[in-house]
């Protein structure tokens, strides 16, 4: 016993801890994408796959170049550059693999700009402003706009490599109206069962609302995210549709429609949730929710663009660190409101 | 309706199985006795005794100084062979009086008083005073100073805290179990003492058995009443307890008296009784010696001044692979570098870790704001911008988010996914600025 009396450990309280971790909340959150992710093979096929995995791949690879040149030890098992990576490839449109002329080093570009530019310049994992995957996005369809507007037909047939293209549906929302997006897909219940099942055009993570529904509820049953800016996104839009989404007349929008197309799903989820870029305190979470869902709608109904997703929670991000400072959480023992008494 | 409680919190597992069914057991007092003059919040003592001088068992070695400090007392009958500084369990040196054991337990004559309840308000304070009680949840603050509030501060209640929510820690549930009537006679004389008329014993709901217990203990006693709270930690931290039984919350900075209470630890009420009841000053307490690490869990009554080392032995020795030693909770406890410590009045508990239930901190990641220490803030703080600020010196700023109401619980540190040491942080910020 006296050898062991001076190899005693010393720290600073609490001498416990609880077994999460920031690569567990990392690999969670990408374990609770792969429902979206299968169903994009099973749409899109191998070149879905292609696609993603030359995002998640270079995502690593581009955070190991830069560790490796600032000399700093490789945080690459905390899992976010897979994360990143991961998210950059669900929202590719699968035609990029096969795109004329050839565009594959589109996601090459966009996961450097995602991990390098977004993340690393900025400081690295919290520190970052913007989502680094929407910010790889954004540039990818600022700098390649048509290839990155041009989108595989589903098709179930796995092998299909020159699949057809076709416009989503949010576009033909946007370009023809409702009507003609009923005579696509036949009726309104079977425009709905492609838009929740993900049988239609669009990224390779965003399509089935089914299967990002099916994660987005686990990450919140594990607590991972809460109900806050999910709730306040879906429910701000789907409000904003319903009044302004109609042809001609107020409150003739039809919200689901809004809700399960598009990157809706995949936003109010996955992307509004990153803990680093949304606030931390549950009144700015509400508000930043709602923020995002009043800009989607505004450039979806108003906008140039068929789709607002992604802007909007880019300029929600910025707004974050504001919101944070704005909102406080409540100190025990402050009365709210009434001012203490020697202040009369 | 659910238990009472506070919002937010955590759920650590309690562990508390490995030593609650060890019933209260003495541990002898070895040959060598060291008591520190300072075992409390506030002004050390001055020694009274010199060194050569034969002590014995209850006679008071050192008196308080200042209002704000309790005397201290021999815990065995002996020698004074040295008055010199010691390290205590927070690493500080502190003035201590070392007393040679004689063995004789020859105590010094006490003062008999089987009709403690007829004495007044004054008296009562004045035995609890001189019998040198701190509170003995931990933080070890004097009793007699919480039981003289200034006039304009009325106490309309005093609760019990029972609800021993650092996990593994045994003691308060054993002195329930085993000694619930005198508890409830150290309560009685506390409402006396402060002019009350109503008593509250909290405990965690982890511990029914001691819930019966006391509500047995406690039948038919006029205004005193036994709530089951929500196991939460820090459930047992004053403020978090009297927003749970009596709905009030401290206001920030500042005292249980504020909202006209009085709060004071288990094991604190048995000690009340028998000063009262036997005239007998602190000298002894229950520790709990515990955790994956120690033979066979115990909860010793222990002596003031033993080491813990002695109570370890007592408990079986360390196991293979003990690795870290904790005097106190593992939430709020500190760590030792060696087992030459003294146990003190506010050493609830030992902790013994081993090697693979501990977290190296060396490493700790970049905070993400996942929020979750917010979620576990008792008092209602942002800890991780506590954290990011200390951590690049922005030490005035960190008061800004309320730095001083944080009491260090460590319930955020607990939670956070990136092993970010946000109490300590948070020490470093207070030790660099002023309130």
């Amino acid at each position: 016993m006296e050898a062991k009396k001076e190899q005693l450990i010393v720290s600073v309280s609490p001498h416990i801890k609880s077994d999460e971790t920031t690569s567990r909340i990392m690999w969670t959150v990408s374990l609770a994408l792969m429902p979206a992710m299968l169903s994009g093979l099973y749409f899109f096929g191998p070149k879905a796959l292609f696609i993603t995995l030359l995002c998640i791949v270079s995502s690593i690879g581009f955070e190991q170049l830069y560790m490796k040149i600032v000399d700093k030890k490789s945080p690459v098992g905390d899992g976010s550059a897979f994360l990143t990576g991961l998210l950059l490839g669900m929202n590719m449109p699968s035609s990029l693999w096969s795109f004329s002329p050839f565009t594959a080093h589109v996601p090459v570009v966009a996961s450097f700009v995602a991990i390098v530019i977004t993340k690393q310049l900025f400081g690295g994992l919290g520190f970052n402003v913007f989502n680094p995957a929407l910010i790889g996005r954004a540039f990818a369809l600022i700098s390649w706009p048509k290839a990155m507007t041009v989108w595989n037909e589903p098709t179930a047939a796995f092998l299909a490599m020159d699949a057809k293209t076709s416009a989503t549906p949010l576009g033909v929302l946007k370009e023809e109206g409702i009507a003609k997006l009923l005579e696509i897909f036949g009726d309104k219940v079977s425009l709905y069962q492609h838009l929740l099942t993900g049988n239609r055009a669009g990224s390779i993570g965003e399509t089935s609302a089914i299967a990002l529904l099916i994660g987005g509820i686990f990450l919140l049953a594990k607590r991972y995210i809460s109900w806050h800016i999910p709730v306040s996104f879906l429910g701000t839009a789907a409000l904003m549709a319903w009044i302004f989404g109609g042809k001609g007349a107020l409150f003739t929008g039809d919200p689901i429609v809004h809700l399960i197309s598009g990157g809706m799903m995949l936003g109010a989820w996955f992307m509004a949730t990153d803990y680093v870029t949304s606030p931390t305190i549950k009144k700015g979470q509400l508000l930043f929710g709602a923020g995002c869902g009043f800009l989607t709608m505004l450039i979806r109904l108003k906008g140039g663009f068929p789709e607002g997703v992604m802007f909007a929670i880019l300029i929600m991000n910025c707004l974050s660190p504001l919101i944070d400072r704005s909102f406080r959480s409540k100190v025990f023992g402050v009365v709210s409101q009434s001012k203490p008494k020697e202040a009369k | 309706m659910g238990l009472a409680t506070f919002v937010r919190g955590i759920h650590p597992p309690d562990k508390k199985t490995l030593a609650a069914s060890s019933p209260i057991t003495e541990v002898k007092p070895s040959k060598i006795i060291v008591i520190p003059l300072s075992q409390h919040a506030g002004a050390p003592c001055k020694p009274v005794v010199s060194i050569g001088q034969e002590v014995k068992k209850g006679e008071i070695i050192g008196e308080p100084g200042g209002f704000v400090s309790a005397p201290v007392h021999a815990s065995v009958s002996g020698k004074v062979i040295a008055i010199a500084e010691f390290p205590n369990a927070m690493g500080r040196m502190v003035n201590s009086v070392v007393i040679e054991n004689d063995f004789k337990e020859e105590w010094t004559a006490l003062k008999d008083n089987p009709d403690y309840m007829g004495l007044s308000s004054d008296e009562l304070k004045e035995k609890i005073k001189a019998a040198g009680i701190v509170g003995m949840g931990g933080a070890a603050f004097p009793t007699s100073v919480k039981l003289s509030p200034p006039k304009e501060k009325p106490i309309d209640a005093v609760v019990i805290n029972g609800a021993e929510c650092e996990p593994y820690l045994t003691a308060d549930y054993r002195l329930m179990l085993e000694k619930p009537s005198e508890i409830v006679e150290g309560l009685k004389i506390l409402m006396k003492a402060l002019n009350v008329s109503r008593g509250i014993i909290g405990i965690e709901n982890n511990k029914p058995d001691a819930v019966a217990k006391m509500k047995e203990a406690a039948e038919g006693e006029k205004g005193i009443e036994v709530i089951a709270c929500e196991v939460k930690y820090p459930q047992g931290a004053e403020k978090m307890l009297i927003k749970a039984v009596l709905g009030r919350e401290v206001p920030p900075r500042g005292l249980p008296m504020d909202v006209g209470v009085v709060v004071q630890n288990v094991g604190t009420a048995l000690a009340v009784f028998e000063a009262a009841r036997y005239g007998k000053p602190l000298i002894e307490r229950v520790v709990t010696v515990t955790g994956e690490g120690i033979k066979d869990p115990k909860n010793l009554m222990a002596r003031v001044g033993s080491k813990l080392s002695d109570l370890i032995e007592a408990s079986g020795g360390l196991k293979d692979g003990a690795a870290k030693v904790v005097a106190g909770g593992p939430m709020m406890g500190f760590a030792v570098s060696t087992l030459d410590i003294p146990v003190t009045k506010g050493t609830s508990g030992i902790l013994v870790m081993t090697e693979a239930e501990i977290t190296h901190a060396e490493e700790f990641g970049p905070c993400m704001r996942c929020g979750r220490c917010v979620d576990a803030c008792a008092m209602g703080l942002m800890p991780f911008m506590l954290s990011i600020l200390s951590e690049i010196g922005r030490y005035e700023e960190a008061k800004e988010y309320n730095l001083f109401d944080c009491f260090e619980c460590g319930a955020c540190t607990y939670v956070c996914p990136a092993k970010r040491p946000i109490v300590q942080l948070v020490r470093l910020s207070k030790s660099m600025v002023k309130p």
